[in-house]
Formats: C-alpha cells, structure tokens, sequence
C-alpha cells in the first residue's frame, strides 16, 4: 500500500557539483543549508543566475524569498525547488552591503518575487533594483523603520493615515484622468474578502479594469514572535494561529518539522500516525470553512450550505477536542512527539472517528447536490478566474490552487513526512484551471482526508500496547550549533506551507521566516480577475480560499 | 398533527392549533401574542418606565455587525450558525453595514494598519451601540501583545462593554458574554470609558515632535491620522 508517485522521467536531477558547473562564474561562494546546497552570488547577477537554473537546470519554483540581517551584511535567499520534483532544492544567497543594502529584484524571472521582495524592504530593509513597485506592503506606508532589522526601536512612536476612505464618488471617481472608469475599495471591512483584506479595484461599467491586493491589517508580527520564544516549547502555540481555520496541527506539523530536522530529533511511528490523522482531520475542517464560505460568497448570504459546513465542521471540532483538548488552538504537537495519547477510553474515541466517516459520504452528496450540480453555481464559476498553469508557478502558487490548474504537486507525497508514504491515497488535480476546479479539488480532497484518517484509524487500534511511544526524548533546552539554517515544507490546507531557521546557537531561532501558501496564492488574483466581471472577482477571491492571519503573518 | 400532540414546548396542548386553516380561523386575538397577553392576565395593558421598556426592547433584539478580524472570528462564525445559534438569545442577526448594527464583536487581533479603519466602522454605527470584545488579543493583544505592530487591546481604540477571555473563547463562552451585555442593556447600565483611546486626528492638529517632521512630506495636514505612543502603552 503507498501512494502513486508522480512521474519524474524527464526530470533530471543535478548534483550540487553540477549546479556549481552550471553557475560557473556566478558563484562567488558556497552556503550550504541542511536542505540545500547553498550558493552565494553578488547582488547584481540575481537574475541571470536564476534564470539559468530555472532554464537550464529545471528549477522552476521560487518557494521563498528570506531576507535578513547580520551584524556585518544583509542577506537575500531564494529558496528554489521544482515543481516536478520537490526534492530538489537549491539556495541562492545574495549578500547586501551593510550600510546601502541593495540587490537586483528577480521579479523579471519569477513573478512571485514581486510581493516577497516587496515584504523583504518592508520588514528588514534591503531594496531592490528593478523592482517594479518598490513599496511597503504589511506595514503601513509611513512606518517608520524596519522591525525585522537588528537596530529597530521598538517604542517610537508611529503614525498611520487613514486615507482610503475618502469618497470614492469624488475626486476618486476616476482613475488617474481617465473618466470612463471608477475606483472603487473592496474592504478592509467586507464579508467576501474573509477577513481584513482590502482590494483596490478600477471598474469599467461591470469589469474589473484593475485589481490590487492590499495586505497587512492583520500583520501581527509572527516572524517577531517565533524568534522571541525558546524552540522547545514557546513556539509551537504561534503556527496554530497562521491559519486558523483549524488547520492547527497541519502548521503545527510545519515547524515540528523543521525544527527537529535542524535538531536531528526522531520521532516514533506511533506519534507519527497520530499526527498523520489528526493533520488529515484539521485538512477537512479546513475545507469544509472553505466550501461553506465560497458557497457564501457566491450566493450572497449566510445560506443552508454554510450551516451545512459549520454543522460538518463541528462534528470534526468535537473528535479533535476529544484528542487535543482545544477546539482550534490545539498546541498538541511537541517536538519529538505530541503531547498526549488517543483519549480513554479508546474505543469510544475510534467509533466516533468511524462514525463521522461513515455519514461523510452522505455529507458530500449533499455537498454535490447543492454545489457542484447547482446550475447557478457553475454558472458563476466554470470558466471564470481561469488561471494557467504557466501562471500559477511563475506565482509560486501551490495547494489546491495548484492542483485546480492541473500541476501535480503536493508535498505529502513528493517530499514525504509523517506516515503518508506507508498509506494509500491520492493526490488529486484537475485540469479546468477555474474557479469550478478549485472547488472541485478541495471537495475531493476531503474524499482522500478521510481515507487517509480511516487507515490511521485502523492503524491506532491495532498498536501493539507496549510500543504506543508519543514522544522520544528530547532534552529540555534545544540548541542547535551556530550558523545551521534550514528551510522545510510541508502541505498545509492551503499549499506548501514553509518555515526558514536560522540557529545562532541559543535556544531561540536568530530568523524565523514563514513561507505562506495564502501569500503566494493571493498574488494570482490580479492574474485572473483583470478583464473579468466584478462578481467573478469576487468568486475567485473565494476560490483562492485565503486566510489574512496566513497572508499578513 | 393535531391538538394533542406532544411537542416539548406547549404547556397547553389544547390552545395552540398548528394546521394553517385551524389557525386562520381561530381569528386574530388567538394568532397575535396570545401566549403573551395571557402571561400578563386579563388586562391588555402594561404599566412600565417608558425607558424601562425601550432598555428591554433593546438588549432583546440585537443586530450583530459582520464582523472578522482574526482566529476569533472562526469561533464567532461558529456562534452564529448550527448548534450555538445564537440568534435564540435575541442577538444572532448579522449585517453586513455598520449602518444596520447594534453591536460589534470585536473578535481578533488589532494592528496598526487596522485600528483607524475599525474606528472608523465603529464611528459609523448609530447610537446606542456596544462592543464586545472577544479573546485575548482584544484584552491585552494577548499572545502578540509584544509585537512591534500590534495594538494592546481594543479598548485602546473604542469603548469596549464587554470582555470575554478566552484563546479563542469557546462558543458558550461567547453566548455566555453576549447574555451578560443583553442583561446590562436591559438594566441601562453601559461601560465607563477606562482608557484614553487612540483618536482619529488631522495631522496637522498633532504636536509637531521627530516623527511627525519626518512625515510633513508624505502626509497632508488634512488627513485623518492615528498616532501610536507604543512606549506609553500599557
Ligand atoms: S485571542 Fe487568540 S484566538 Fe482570538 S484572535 Fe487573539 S490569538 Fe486569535
């Protein structure tokens, strides 16, 4: 029993001597990381030096963009990977001068490089050549210093403007001397952008002319957070509260993940089986929110689908709690384990995991009936916000936006963890590129969730007793060497989910970046919306199933 | 169904008539308040304090602003919808306009960039109105309460009537919290405001110190600013 593995003839697979020939002159340097051969370049040459391996070396996924300070430089990294091959990893390290910290943009080779870089001169302060639009993008525009730098003061004071709510029918109405369109704001208080999310949009009659995402109104400083807490037990609460549509033990895994690769940390079979079911179950919470609030964005009002979802929704909610002892917050993962065993008694635990899979098929039918076969929804959707799949990587999209647009990519199976590699599932893509898709590999996803869960379920019952490890041990204080950085992934309910250390030999990370599905994801809907109606906007917006907590960090 | 069936919520089986024809006929004092008027005996009248009544009115039908910020917000959905259902209190009609609501469930995390645009959300909810906040964040900025961007709490930038704790606070959490704000309401009372919030000020009108220099170019002095003192928060 395993899963499919995708098809990698065709792709080759480069040593890292090969890559160092390939680079040749461009490399001053070698970095290496625990992922990834590392190689440092100077600061003008970043785009040949991607293009090249995107080309000519496959490369073709600009997973990350890290930046950060040292005492005597900036840094800029590009985590890159393939899309055919996940395992394949590359770093590309630009160093910066320390007093005028600049590098050339890679936004010419990789679209998504736009908002990371962007993110990069906002929070740390490196600025880059050639970037289109060089702007603050979390923080407000007059802020003042960049939090993330070595030296920020923390207690100025700052001031923040309050501009966009001028009268759009004033001197907004029209966009710059153009009189045949509108501005208009989406947000930040709107209930179809699911959260605080603001989109500044230019109409023409009924079509969006121009659409920008504008983020940050829920930027609560997680990177900030992770590097203040010790590795071992105060940062696990935070992941939990990246997505919080109860994906918890799903961004849980993500930092488990890496910080016990970077502090070599095994962990049981046992635990490992736990996790791979509680991680599916918050997967099906996930995607139910998801179901119910696109059916709520495309009908317009909190209709039956939406009680339908929460109603699914709390039945997973009440199996978790059993297991965790939270509704959304679960902190249950630990490093080397998670922190409990199944509730007692077992059994009582089991049947109502069954229980809830045996009724899901019904579930899903009506889910079917009142979605998928609904006319006027397919109407809404099929066809609309139509995103290529050329597209969707040069944006770094990945998760069901990926697998929506037809790229056989997931995390799970091509760059396993946990126990998904020993249970038989699939993964699903589909091939329409639009909003109808989206929906679809979600709804499907489920269907794999719950088999997923159902072995696991099998697998827990029959656990010999005396070989139910939770943890392994793991000394109280974790300290990795000084200088080892990371970067690891894993699939999250909106895609691939990262997180980049950086050990300075105390307990606490010296950086923590957050690589986040919805960021990358959400920089598409320009992409798909220019051109289209306003409520197609709209529609893709919801298919794109964003959470601002993920995308403002 | 007829009338002696055993639905839970009857005392007496024999005056509610559930076929449509039946009740049509009953004539209109059976179809309006009867159950009421019969609680109150004999006498159609009521003898109250004119804003005695207007206070109960109030606290028993309340509009809810549609309103998410953070991870509360989930849980907030939650109350809203199957199995919490808060609208049997009185209190589960969401609006999307603050223009239409009483209430607004303050229910995440407030950062700089969106404490000026609650305000102004808050600003455009006509009076009487009331805040409940939710969760820690809206306490003390609860697990972010350190960061460089976070606001540490709401009541920093509106009055808030009503805390609830809690990381995410459950769903009976929440009911719980909105019953005690509906009792208060029915009692008149509503909340002292403790701390001397942020305001939405032209910039023109704030002191001139660095930062504000620093801005002269960027800003105009029309525009409605909120300043952050960080150091004098709590
Ligand atoms: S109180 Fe907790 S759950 Fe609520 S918004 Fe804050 S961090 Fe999220």
């Amino acid at each position: 029993m395993s899963v499919e593995l995708p098809d990698t003839t065709g792709v080759v697979e480069q040593s890292p001597e090969e890559i160092a020939d390939l680079l040749g002159d461009l490399a001053i340097g070698r970095d290496d990381h625990l992922n990834a051969p590392g190689f440092v370049i100077k600061p003008d040459t970043v785009v040949e030096t991607l293009r090249r391996l995107r080309d000519d070396a496959g490369f073709d996924h600009l997973s990350c963009v890290t930046a950060q300070e040292y005492e005597d430089r900036y840094e800029s990294i590009y985590h890159l990977t393939k899309y055919a091959d996940r395992t394949q990893e590359v770093s590309i390290v630009v160093p910066a001068d320390k007093e005028q910290p600049v590098s050339q943009s890679a936004n010419e080779v990789f679209r998504t490089a736009d908002w990371h870089e962007r993110e990069a001169y906002d929070l740390v302060g490196i600025e880059y050549d050639e970037h289109p639009d060089h702007r603050r993008i979390l923080l407000p525009e007059t802020w003042q210093g960049h939090p993330l730098g070595l030296d920020y003061d923390q207690d100025q004071p700052q001031v923040v403007p309050l501009r966009e709510h001028a009268n759009p029918l004033l001197e907004d109405q029209e966009a710059e001397g153009d009189s045949e369109t509108m501005f208009l704001n989406i947000g930040p208080h709107h209930p179809a952008t699911h959260g605080v999310l603001h989109i500044k949009t230019v109409l023409d009659g009924e079509q969006v002319v121009d659409l920008e995402p504008d983020i940050g109104y829920l930027h609560r400083c997680e990177e900030q957070m992770c590097q203040n807490g010790t590795y071992r037990y105060q940062i696990m609460p935070y992941p939990d509260r990246w997505d919080y549509i109860s994906a918890g033990l799903l961004n849980e895994w993500a930092y488990a993940r890496v910080a016990e690769d970077m502090a070599d940390i095994e962990v049981p079979e046992y635990a490992q089986v736990i996790r791979t079911m509680g991680a599916e179950l918050c997967r099906m919470a996930a995607h139910f929110l998801a179901l119910g609030t696109f059916a709520l964005d495309i009908y317009g009002d909190f209709t039956a689908l939406f009680m339908y979802s929460i109603r699914d929704r709390e039945r997973v909610q009440n199996i978790l709690e059993d297991l965790t002892g939270q509704r959304l917050m679960f902190n249950y993962f630990r490093l080397g384990g998670v922190v409990w065993d199944l509730p007692e008694p077992r059994e009582e635990f089991f049947e109502k995991t069954r229980d809830f899979l045996d009724e899901l098929p019904t579930a899903l039918e009506e889910y079917h009936d009142m979605m998928t076969s609904n006319e006027i929804l397919q109407l809404r959707t099929v066809d609309t916000g139509v995103l290529p799949p050329e597209v969707a990587k040069s944006y770094g999209a990945t998760g069901p936006v990926a697998r929506g647009s037809g790229i056989d990519y997931d995390l799970r199976r091509d760059d396993p963890y946990g126990y998904y590699e020993n249970l038989d599932w699939d993964v699903v893509t589909e091939d329409g590129c639009d909003n109808f898709s989206r929906l679809l590999v979600r709804m499907r996803e489920v269907e794999q969730s719950a088999r997923i869960v159902e072995q696991c379920v099998d697998l827990l019952e029959d656990w010999p007793e005396d070989e139910r490890t939770i943890q392994s041990n793991v000394p109280r204080t974790i300290k990795p060497d000084d200088d080892t950085e990371i970067y690891r992934a894993v699939e999250g309910a909106k895609g691939e989910l990262g997180i980049y250390m950086r050990a300075d030999g105390t307990d606490k990370p010296a950086r923590f970046k957050i690589r986040s599905p919805c960021f990358s994801n959400l920089q598409t809907l320009p992409e798909m919306s220019n051109g289209e109606y306003v409520p197609d906007a709209i529609a893709s917006l919801g298919s794109l199933d964003i959470v601002l907590g993920e995308v403002d960090r | 169904m007829s009338s002696d069936n055993q639905q839970p919520f009857v005392t007496d089986s024999s005056a509610v008539v559930t076929e449509t024809r039946d009740a049509r006929l009953a004539g209109q004092d059976d179809r309006f308040n009867s159950r009421l008027r019969e609680a109150f005996g004999s006498s159609p009248f009521i003898l109250t304090k004119f804003d005695k009544f207007m206070n109960w009115v109030r606290g028993s039908s309340m509009f809810m602003l549609q309103f998410g910020i953070a991870c509360c917000s989930i849980e907030m959905m939650h109350t809203y919808a199957v199995k919490h259902d808060l609208d049997r209190f009185g209190a589960g009609v969401p609006r999307a306009s603050p223009r239409q609501a009483d209430v607004i469930i303050v229910p995440g995390t407030i950062v700089s960039k969106f404490a000026p645009r609650m305000k102004r959300v808050y600003d455009q909810m006509p009076e009487p109105k009331f805040v409940i906040g939710m969760g820690s964040c809206t306490i003390s900025g609860g697990p972010f309460q350190e960061g460089y961007n976070v606001v540490k709490g709401a009541e920093e930038v509106i009055p808030v009537d009503i805390h609830i704790p809690g990381c995410p606070p459950r769903p009976e959490a929440l009911v719980y919290g909105v019953a005690k704000l509906q009792e208060r309401i029915a009692n008149g009372e509503s909340a002292p405001v403790v701390v001397k919030p942020y305001e939405l000020e032209q910039f023109g009108d704030l002191e001139r110190d660095e930062i504000v220099d620093q801005l002269a170019q960027e800003i105009d002095t029309e525009d409605l600013v909120m300043r952050y003192n960080w150091a004098d928060s709590p």
